[in-house]
């Protein structure tokens, strides 16, 4: 009897060290094991994508609708390209719809904002997003402010 | 002058001797296969005092740093309006740092401290020979459940202290200073990532079990069987393995997160 009481915590320690491992992974990572593989890519061309990662949010109206899947340079147009990855249910985006980079308050993450056009057709997989605006970077708002100070 | 020399020189190869012998002591209680049905119930009795009994002081100790952190980090954030980054700074330090190395100071005093006493008393009181003379290997019986016993159990509790702290910091920082518990929490996600914080806690985590429980173990095999030994013995373990976590904290800390 004091050898079973004795195995039985032993094995609730171990579920609870495996557990927590697990409240790590997911709870406090956002480790995500069901990658919403499915959904769709849309691309988008950015001047300056200013500090956005990849796994950032893209969302429409503050809900998260996709996430960004691969940045890199676009070799001909030398602009970065954004590919993003969006949820299969969200098949409403008209090909106007346009994208922004935005900032999650001042100091947070930055993601990537849609606001939806007035065509009725639709965005699908492969297809790019023209009408886009870069995120603000700090340092080239100060330049011009400063520059139109000196002009004046 | 000559007998400087020759103490230095006498203190030096003691403690390569320890060294080897720290060594060999390892090689031999590993190596040798152990009995899988005679060992399970050996090592399940040493996860018990290794591992289980020292869960309270673990979960204790979690909770109230991660308490205490995540007062901190809002009395200095909420001066840049930016306290939401709390969760953020809760679960990097706890992950990262916090868990692992103050588990394994907490282990090293906990168990670490009573394998070293437990073995040298059985030294002392011939115990262990009395294990040769009946031709049971005392390396196998004795010292290599508490070796694997410890390396399992301290990855173990340190995920429980890191998970504990955390919920003690939400707990402070949601439920009493009143930030927003969906900012709180996907600051976090946003910035923890699995495979490099995580991961390399866990890392951590196993390399701290494995060295104190290397140390307590050595040090209750080799000490010199007295009581004023035995207490000599404890006392050297808690140090030794203090000093030790800290200093390989700051090497696996400069390869895991350091960029050269």
């Amino acid at each position: 009897m004091r050898i079973r009481a004795l195995e039985i915590s032993v094995g609730a320690l171990i579920l609870a060290g495996m557990l927590a491992l697990v409240a790590l992974a997911i709870n406090v990572s956002g480790l995500n094991l069901s990658q919403k593989g499915g959904g769709y890519t849309v691309y988008a061309r950015f001047d300056n994508i200013g500090g956005l990662t990849e796994r950032a949010k893209v969302s429409m109206s503050g809900v998260q609708i996709g996430q960004v899947s691969a940045i890199r340079i676009d070799r001909k147009r030398l602009m970065a390209e954004v590919e993003m990855q969006i949820f299969d249910d969200v098949d409403y985006l008209s090909i106007d719809s346009s994208a922004q980079i935005l900032t999650a308050g001042l100091l947070g993450e930055k993601y990537i904002g849609i606001t939806p056009g007035f065509e009725d057709d639709l965005l699908e997989n492969g297809m790019t997003i023209e009408d886009t605006q870069s995120a603000l970077v700090l340092e080239e708002i100060v330049g011009k402010f400063l520059f139109n100070k000196v002009s004046e | 002058m000559i007998q400087f020399l020759q103490k230095l020189g006498a203190k030096t190869l003691n403690r390569v001797a320890a060294v080897g012998r720290a060594g060999q002591l390892l090689s031999q209680s590993l190596i040798a296969k152990p009995a899988p049905m005679m060992m399970l119930p050996l090592l399940i009795r040493q996860l018990y005092f290794i591992g289980v009994l020292s869960l309270v002081i673990i979960i204790v100790s979690g909770l109230f740093i991660g308490m205490v952190l995540g007062l901190q980090g809002y009395t200095i954030l909420v001066d840049y309006g930016s306290e939401q980054a709390v969760g953020q700074m809760v679960a990097l330090s706890l992950v990262r740092e916090l868990a692992p190395v103050v588990t394994a100071l907490l282990f090293a005093g906990r168990a670490g401290s009573a394998v070293t006493a437990e073995i040298g008393l059985m030294k002392a009181t011939e115990q262990l020979a009395c294990y040769e003379m009946i031709g049971v290997d005392p390396m196998r019986r004795i010292i290599a459940p508490r070796l694997w016993a410890g390396f399992i159990s301290m990855p173990l509790l340190s995920m429980i202290f890191a998970i504990v702290g955390i919920w003690g910091g939400s707990l402070v920082a949601v439920d009493w200073l009143g930030i927003f518990s969906g900012s709180f929490w996907a600051n976090m996600q946003a910035s923890v990532s699995f495979s490099e914080d995580v991961l390399n806690g866990v890392i951590k985590s196993l390399v701290f079990g494995f060295v104190v429980i290397w140390i307590a173990v050595f040090q209750g095999n080799d000490c010199v069987p007295t009581s004023e030994g035995i207490s000599q013995a404890t006392t050297r373990t808690v140090v030794y393995s203090s000093l030790a976590i800290l200093g390989l904290d700051f090497l696996l800390t400069a390869m895991m997160f350091g960029d050269f």
